[in-house]
């Protein structure tokens, strides 16, 4: 597009008082060429916002830099649709932040910066292909059923997709459940599964297609045009796909590895599996001896909350304990005793929890569980330590049943059998144990690999009202997904996002770095080792633009040009003592951060110039190169939190621009530079009141060692 | 599946601006519908919005909002109303009609948040923010990183005969201290219940001492307490003297479990008290924790994060009911007098503080909307058209919150339009 720059200086907040406002518009009109310069004492109020407005009408401006507040502030006031906007926080950061005699310097540098980039950006136009919104499901239990009806009902093509031979999953298995409906528990406590209607339901709708004993042999391609290769009955069929539900489900955990709790010794002790098929024959028998069971101990926690089994809860086994009470109460004579470390019933199930307990024939009893023995008489000890009880005790009876906890299917199994380069399964499963869960508090759905979201006991242990709930929201991502990419857009979290990212390849060197680095491993690689882009897969993070050294990688409103060329632009004082730092910092968490530092009139050193990237992860070394090389003293990195919780948007971005760094030191040798000029530090978004400490402490660093010898230069 | 695409955008009421709200309004409008988000506070966020640290990452909530918030800025098919209440609803599915009252904040859209109001007005408010533990001006922020990034004028606090010093100080023409409430009718096809929760009254726990005892608080005060932006700027000090806390005693099941209060488990106290035992530990190494409860929940791999904080020697665990909470003789010190149910033993602690693990209590027991039905404590039942979601629904954490909200857009999504 052919650009008319306009620039509109705000005088108000006292910019105006701080800043000389005629001098900052000659530089741009002048130096910077922009033919349109204009101020406002309150761009943001309607008079200021018309202004602007009738130059985009009548003098053609179609690219508007705003010299005034942070884009955090005021975006309603200042959105101008088609023009390309450039919001240029002077008040924050040269204003507010800065004593007065360093206010009009950094105004101009941020200025300069601004400019320089609405010039070098371009509007963004989306990547459409032809995409597909058919939703798979993986897993045919209660919660792939309930994702397949609800893409179902709203209109979407439902591929469903079991290993068994008929739908239910575990629930098929079941006597009994606990009452879903709004979870009020009241009597009864136990009711039929309903688990056929369900299948029914699902079988009869006309915008699903089941496939039965049937696996997933290949998932190719990309969100909104997967390739998905089904098997199933020794056929296989290629099947278009928008976006994933992953409900694989789970396993009970191998009581095989329980024999100190009896499991295997003796028939009489079973998992709670087993004990709802010994309760589905009706009256509940010994598996030894075909007698009635009375007294039946139910042992919490059999292999959950143990480091030695499974590290985490189930979540589900006390209820199902509670449950299943029930069922031995059936017979009046009966008695159940549960033997637990704690019981946990959050939230409304208190009251399930409550009523099931009011019956005398349920007792509770807090204790470790040591071991099961043969009580001689054809019964069982439970042998308890630090229960209730006392110090050591013994449990008599006549059938014990272990609470067993859930594996999720992907703990050793792809279930994908994604065609990425970057392997055939979700990354990061070791972090969840196994479970295909989100690193993120605030975005459960979220996973490395666009397009699939995972519900139910596959994601989280979880009992089977929480599933179906689970299930909803993982079909409303998969449709979310497949409706973004047929648009072009971006998903979370640069939700917003129409760019996506280009690589002249004909200067690609096959360097792999951007195939490895990618998150979420948009990027594969061709029979000669030249990568290739699935745009669909990729969330616009620019690590594959921070990663090339060929900087071939850009996007339309952000590439390693327009960084580099604004921090060209930065003025380097002459004087040794007064250090130029470029601090880069990531727009999502460090800079609202800095942006609230300065809201809050903290002062920052003048030394520092703050520069937004999409993520840390986009930091191209080069930059950092030609800026030292260019005097400028010291670089600072502000991320976010990574390790085992990393807190970064984008999984790995922080991380990988730490890394980066440890190889600028080959650079900065060559520059005969000290690695000490350049630093990173994690930052998270509540951290503002630190920030001047922070850079403080830098700039005695850069000031220690002294300046740089290519000033001037 | 071009019936999709012919299909007018579906419209969504979202009552409450929390947690689960925010993710139900981005989720519904992300997939193509039109939200109207209805917000009874100054500003977005709910609950959330007054927590330090979220379990178990103990990373900061606003970082998730932040992003949520850019999300709203940057999609034009979510339009949002703080400081406003639904007043009615009616109609049916696909037909709702709901009429919303907007209070005045006496701050129109020019506000550019330069703080000249606040150092101009003479008056001060107690700061609900902060659970009353420190003032702010009747002309205010709510919090440093409020959104939307507008101050309030509290009317109650005003006092009016200042001769209107922050409509003088402003320059931006931003203070209306006219504002009148309004009224707005708004036609959606489906309604969505996210009003969230409470915390339960403590001044109600009669033998846990709080209002009486000094030095005893909610856990929710300790949030405020721990937080950078809090009343102590972090400072884990107590109330009554200043002293920082070197001995802090928690109360499990402060209300909830016990049918004279909630006859509920508020879900997410257990994994509260285990965080906030991190706050007191981390800031001082000598400092000791001890933990009341009746059972420690930690569902699914939030047992990890219990672990952890067990295996610090200084944390203490003990089941138990306390019984009395009752102040020192001759201290601001507060004591706690239990029963360990495993020893049988009668327990009495003197610590610096005591924090009440007090629960969730449903917006809905407080007030109940029109049009929405409730079971007997208050939570929101979801119909056909209406729909419940987080904490007003059910106790439980940001992550399920969210979790559910998005599964709440599902359903609200399929309600049919009768245009
Ligand atoms: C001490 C404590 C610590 C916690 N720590 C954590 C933690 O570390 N991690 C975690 O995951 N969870 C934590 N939680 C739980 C967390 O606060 C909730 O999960 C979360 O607030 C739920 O969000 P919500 O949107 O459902 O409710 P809310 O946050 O309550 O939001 C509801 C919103 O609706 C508004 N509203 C209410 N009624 C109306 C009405 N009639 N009209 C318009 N608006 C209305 C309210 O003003 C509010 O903004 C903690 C809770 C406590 C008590
Ligand atoms: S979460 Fe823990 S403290 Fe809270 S009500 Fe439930 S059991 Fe009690």
């Amino acid at each position: 597009m052919d650009k008319n720059l306009g620039l509109y200086i705000c005088t108000g907040c006292s910019i105006g008082e701080a800043i000389d406002i005629e001098k900052l518009g000659n530089i741009s009109k002048n130096a910077l060429k922009v033919p349109v310069v204009k101020s406002h004492f309150a761009l943001c109020g309607k008079e200021g916002v018309a202004l602007i407005k009738n130059d985009i009408k009548s003098e053609g401006v179609n690219t508007v830099i705003i010299a005034a507040c942070s884009s955090r502030v005021k975006y309603k006031e200042f959105d101008f649709p088609g023009c390309i906007v450039e919001r240029v926080p002077v008040r924050e950061l040269a204003v507010w932040s800065q004593e007065p005699e360093q206010a009009q310097l950094a105004a101009e540098d941020y200025v300069k910066m601004g400019v320089i980039k609405a010039q070098k950006g371009d509007i963004p136009e989306p990547y459409i292909t032809e995409t597909v919104k058919t939703i798979l499901v993986i897993g045919g239990g209660v919660a792939g059923m309930t994702s397949a009806l609800q893409a179902a009902n709203a209109g979407y093509q439902v591929v469903l997709v079991e290993k068994e031979a008929q739908l239910g999953g575990f629930v098929n298995k079941l006597y009994k459940k606990v009452p879903t409906a709004p979870g009020e528990y009241s009597a009864p406590l136990i009711v039929d599964t309903d688990i056929d209607k369900m299948v029914k339901e699902v079988g009869s709708n006309r915008n699903i297609k089941v496939f039965k004993s049937a696996k997933v042999e290949k998932t190719d391609g990309q969100p909104g045009a997967y390739d998905v290769t089904i098997s199933s009955n020794g056929n296989s069929e290629v099947v278009k796909i928008g976006a994933v539900v992953l409900a694989a489900g789970w396993r009970p955990y191998d009581a095989a590895k329980l024999e100190h709790l009896g499991y295997g010794k003796s028939r009489d002790v079973v998992t709670n599996i087993e004990f709802e098929e010994l309760a589905r024959k009706g009256k509940i028998t010994r598996p030894s001896d075909g007698k009635e069971a009375k007294k039946v101990a139910f042992i919490q926690c059999a292999g959950q909350r143990d480091p030695n089994h499974l590290p985490y809860c189930s979540a589900m086994c006390c209820v199902t304990s509670l449950k299943q009470a029930q069922y031995v109460r059936q017979n009046p004579d009966a008695t159940a005793m549960i033997l637990y470390k704690d019981i946990r019933t959050p939230g409304k199930l208190e009251y399930y929890y409550k009523a099931a307990q009011d019956d005398p024939g349920v007792m509770l009893t807090k204790g470790e569980v040591t071991g099961v023995s043969d009580a001689g008489n054809g019964n069982l000890f439970v042998e308890m330590e630090n229960s209730l009880f006392g110090e050591k005790v013994k449990v008599e009876a006549d059938l014990v049943v272990l609470a067993t906890g859930v594996v999720p299917a992907t703990v050793d199994d792809p279930i994908l059998n994604l065609q990425y380069r970057q392997g055939p399964g979700l990354p990061d499963l070791d972090l969840f144990d196994g479970f295909a869960d989100s690193n993120f508090i605030c975005f459960q759905y979220e996973t490395r690999r666009t397009g699939v979201y995972a519900a139910g006991c596959v994601r989280q242990p979880m009992n089977m009202a929480e599933a179906q709930e689970d299930a909803a929201g993982a079909a409303l991502k998969a449709i979310q997904a497949a409706e973004h990419v047929a648009k072009g857009i971006a998903v979370h979290p640069r939700a917003w996002d129409t760019t996506y990212p280009d690589a002249f390849m004909q200067r690609c060197t096959s360097c792999k770095r951007c195939t490895e680095e990618c998150p979420f491993g948009a990027i594969d690689e061709d029979e000669k080792g030249t990568p290739f882009y699935k745009p669909g897969r990729c969330r616009r993070c620019a690590t594959c633009m921070g990663a090339c050294p060929e900087r071939i990688v850009s996007f339309k409103d952000y590439h390693v040009d327009m960084i580099g060329s604004m921090m060209k632009n930065v003025s380097v004082p002459s004087e040794d003592d007064q250090p130029r730092i470029i601090v880069l910092a990531c727009e999502n968490d460090s800079y609202p951060a800095i942006d609230t530092a300065a809201m809050k009139h903290a002062k920052f050193d003048p030394a520092v110039r703050f520069i937004q990237l999409r993520c840390l992860g986009s930091t191209n070394l080069v930059w950092l190169a030609d800026a030292l090389s260019r005097g400028v003293d010291g670089m600072l990195l502000l991320g976010c939190k990574y390790g085992e919780n990393y807190q970064c948007h984008f999984a790995k971005g922080s991380e990988l621009a730490n890394y980066r760094l440890g190889k600028v030191q080959e650079t900065l040798n060559r520059l005969q530079l000290e690695s000490e000029r350049v630093g990173m530090i994690q930052l998270a978004i509540d951290e503002y009141d630190k920030i001047p400490t922070i850079i403080n402490d830098f700039v005695a660093r850069v000031k220690e060692i002294g300046p740089n010898p290519f000033k001037g230069f | 599946m071009s019936e999709q695409n012919n299909k007018q955008a579906s419209r969504i009421l979202v009552i409450g601006g929390g947690f689960s709200g925010l993710t139900t309004a981005v989720d519904a409008a992300e997939t193509g519908a039109e939200v109207i988000v209805v917000e009874r506070n100054p500003y977005l966020g709910g609950r959330v919005a007054q927590l330090n640290k979220y379990f178990p990452k103990l990373c900061p909530p606003i970082c998730g909002l932040e992003i949520n918030f850019r999300r709203i800025k940057t999609n034009p098919s979510i339009s949002f109303y703080t400081m406003a209440e639904v007043d009615n609803i009616t109609g049916g599915p696909g037909d709702y009609s709901v009429t919303v009252k907007l209070n005045p904040r006496y701050v129109n859209d020019n506000c550019v948040a330069c703080n000249a109001c606040a150092e101009a007005c003479p008056a001060e408010r107690p700061n609900e923010y902060n659970f009353g533990m420190d003032t702010t001006k009747a002309a205010y922020l709510p919090f440093t990183q409020a959104f939307p990034q507008k101050y309030v004028i509290d009317s109650a606090h005003c006092k009016g005969d200042c001769g209107k010093a922050c409509q003088t100080a402003c320059k931006y023409d931003a203070i209306d201290l006219g504002m009148k409430a309004g009224t707005i009718t708004v036609k959606v096809d489906s309604v969505v219940v996210a009003t969230g929760w409470n915390p339960y009254d403590a001044n109600k726990l009669d033998i846990l001492g709080f209002g009486k005892v000094k030095n005893v608080i909610t856990n929710m005060m300790m949030e405020r307490l721990a937080s950078p932006a809090g009343p102590t700027a972090g400072k884990l000090v107590r109330p009554s003297d200043g002293k920082p806390v070197q001995t802090v005693a928690f109360v499990q099941c402060a209300g909830s479990r016990d049918e004279n209060h909630l006859p509920f488990c508020s879900y997410i106290c257990c994994l509260a008290s285990l965080k906030q035992a991190t706050y007191i530990r981390e800031q001082n190494p000598e400092s000791k924790v001890r933990i009341f409860y009746i059972d420690i929940r930690t569902p699914g791999r939030y047992e990890k994060f219990y672990w952890k904080v067990k295996d610090d020697p200084n944390v203490t665990l003990t089941k138990g009911k306390v019984a009395s909470v009752v102040q020192a003789e001759g201290s601001d010190d507060v004591v706690v007098i239990a029963e360990d149910m495993m020893t049988g033993d009668k327990v009495k602690v003197k610590v610096d503080m005591v924090v009440l693990a007090t629960g969730m209590e449903p917006a809905g027991a407080a007030k109940k909307l029109s049009g929405v039905d409730y079971n007997e404590n208050g939570f929101a039942l979801s119909g056909t058209g209406v729909f419940a979601t987080g904490c007003s629904k059910n106790p439980m954490d940001v992550a399920k919150s969210g979790q559910d909200a998005t599964g709440a857009v599902m359903r609200a999504i399929q309600t049919g339009q009768r245009r």
